[in-house]
């Protein structure tokens, strides 16, 4: 029997080290079996819509309303810092290269791991330890395509959208600020905002919240996916989908960026 | 029996499980279990929590893969079909899980729509309506249409799971302790709606249980399991007629207590 040939407790590294590299193959089977999954027919076309809905509408109005404190307060902070140079007048460029490049899809992405993926970790985590996924399976529908699938694709459309929103709103309370300092038009205040802005910076950012949207589908489904052990397995399905998803939103922000310096270096 | 009786009984079989083993780590859970199931037959397979009940109906299903031996199901060696032939296989099968399974975040007809949506897709829409009524109606349940699974009692989602699974109209039914953590009244219930499944749906049916008041009423045979092996297979009066201490221990903890 397979239990017999290889015993527990003969590992090849280490017990960590071997669940550590165990767990980066699950990964990346998982991976490979969504981008098989997602161009195969039947496609769960209303899934994909109703999980765009769950991730990208109800999620709006916590970004709206992040995005517009975030822009008025860096822009009430960075105030004093400017004026003592006498360079106020650079204040919508400052803010405008802040939220567009890094904090849009950042900030973004950190609201989303928080919000969508627990939601994802725990609901895929419940129906996991309930036999609802054995169940779909049994009546003859593939339950990776109809959850997995559709929860990585929404994420990974929606975050973008959430992001682009996430800029404007924040740029506009920034906007908010600077009038009400400065008395600064609206059409003056965007025009010095997107000076010092190149149209290169969209597409990083944009694939930034690309690959954070997956990131977060992705963990928040394996999470859920793989979970046991009762109401503790959803609850630290949860759990771990927030936390691992954050840590690679991180790693990820720090590559993305110096892989992009280094080609606009060239 | 006539040998060509016996031929004859071997080409229908429904399922036939041949020398089947299955080991999760070093607990081996089947240990070259043997069963056959005759065609509108209701075989009870009864034994102890932790016997592998539940792997054989989940092998049984390709939910999970024997580690050896044979398991022909509908006339098809499972081990050996593809992803596409084992969906095709399990639009065969029903499948009532023992925790029922509906699907929480969806209404009783949207729960029994789900699996009709998927894969009967040439039904128009009031045709898919009209089935799922049919089957809730079958189980008596026709004015939970709109309800959710927690707004339900424990036998209601039991009869629900049950009318999700027939809507396919399967030609085999595998049942999962359908009458655990029942009261004696909804157990009565259910195992009458399982006998009535068998008679209305002409199905053939595996019914996983270690309550022998549930074997007696719904099993035309019953097959002991005992250490991944099936021990005595037999009508319910000929298995217990068996003087074995621990079939024996199994009747008296049942009936005596």
């Amino acid at each position: 029997m397979a239990g017999a040939e290889f015993p527990k407790d003969k590992y090849i590294l280490s017990r960590r080290l071997d669940g550590f590299f165990a767990s980066l193959y699950r990964m990346a089977g998982f991976i490979g079996r969504f981008f098989k999954e997602v161009f195969r027919p039947p496609f769960e076309f209303s899934e994909i819509i109703r999980q765009c809905y769950e991730v990208g509408y109800k999620s709006l109005s916590l970004i709206c309303m992040t995005a517009f404190i975030t822009g008025l307060v860096f822009t009430k902070q960075s105030r004093p810092s400017l004026s003592e140079f006498g360079a106020t007048s650079w204040l919508p460029s400052l803010v405008a290269i802040a939220i567009l490049k890094a904090l849009a899809p950042l900030v973004t992405a950190l609201i989303c791991a928080g919000k969508v993926g627990s939601n994802i970790g725990a609901e895929l985590g419940s129906m996991k330890v309930t036999e609802q996924i054995e169940a779909m399976e049994v009546s003859a529908t593939n339950p990776f395509k109809f959850l997995v699938v559709s929860r990585i694709l929404a994420t990974t459309i929606m975050i973008p959208i959430l992001a682009f929103f996430f800029g404007g709103i924040g740029l506009f309370g920034s906007y908010v600020d600077v009038h009400l300092h400065e008395n600064t038009s609206f059409a003056l205040f965007f025009e010095a905002a997107f000076q010092k802005i190149q149209f290169a910076d969209f597409y990083v950012s944009i694939v930034k919240a690309i690959v954070f949207g997956f990131t977060i589908g992705t963990v928040g489904c394996i999470q859920g996916y793989k979970a046991t052990k009762g109401t503790m397995g959803v609850g630290r399905a949860a759990n771990s989908s927030v936390v691992i998803s954050m840590f690679l939103i991180f790693i990820e922000e720090v590559l993305i960026v110096t892989v992009a310096n280094a080609i606009r270096a060239i | 029996m006539p040998l060509s009786n016996t031929i004859q009984q071997e080409k229908n079989r429904v399922i036939a499980l041949s020398n089947v083993y299955k080991a999760f780590d070093e607990n081996e859970v089947l240990r070259g279990a043997n069963l056959d199931v005759l065609p509108g037959e209701n075989v009870v397979v009864l034994g102890r929590s932790g016997t592998g009940k539940s792997v054989l109906i989940k092998i049984i299903s390709g939910m999970l893969l024997a580690d050896s031996g044979h398991v022909e199901v509908l006339g098809q060696d499972v081990s050996r079909l593809s992803q596409r032939e084992l969906q095709a296989l399990r639009l065969r099968i029903g499948f009532s899980f023992q925790s029922s399974a509906l699907y929480d975040s969806m209404t009783v007809q949207e729960n029994l729509l789900f699996p009709l949506v998927r894969n009967k897709r040439h039904l128009s829409r009031k045709e898919k309506n009209t089935a799922v009524e049919t089957v809730l109606d079958a189980v008596g349940l026709l004015q939970t249409l709109k309800q959710y699974p927690s707004e339900l009692s424990g036998g209601q989602r039991k009869r629900v799971g049950i009318a999700r699974t027939l809507i396919l109209q399967p030609e085999l039914m595998l049942y999962d302790e359908p009458t655990a953590g029942l009261d004696p009244i909804t157990s009565t219930e259910i195992n009458a709606l399982i006998r009535e499944v068998q008679s209305r749906f002409k199905t053939t049916s595996i019914i996983i249980t270690h309550d022998l008041a549930c074997a007696k009423s719904t099993g035309d045979r019953v097959a002991i399991l005992l250490d991944g092996l099936f021990h005595k297979e037999g009508t319910f009066a000929e298995v217990f007629a068996d003087k074995d201490p621990r079939i024996q221990s199994f009747y008296d903890y049942n009936f005596t207590q």
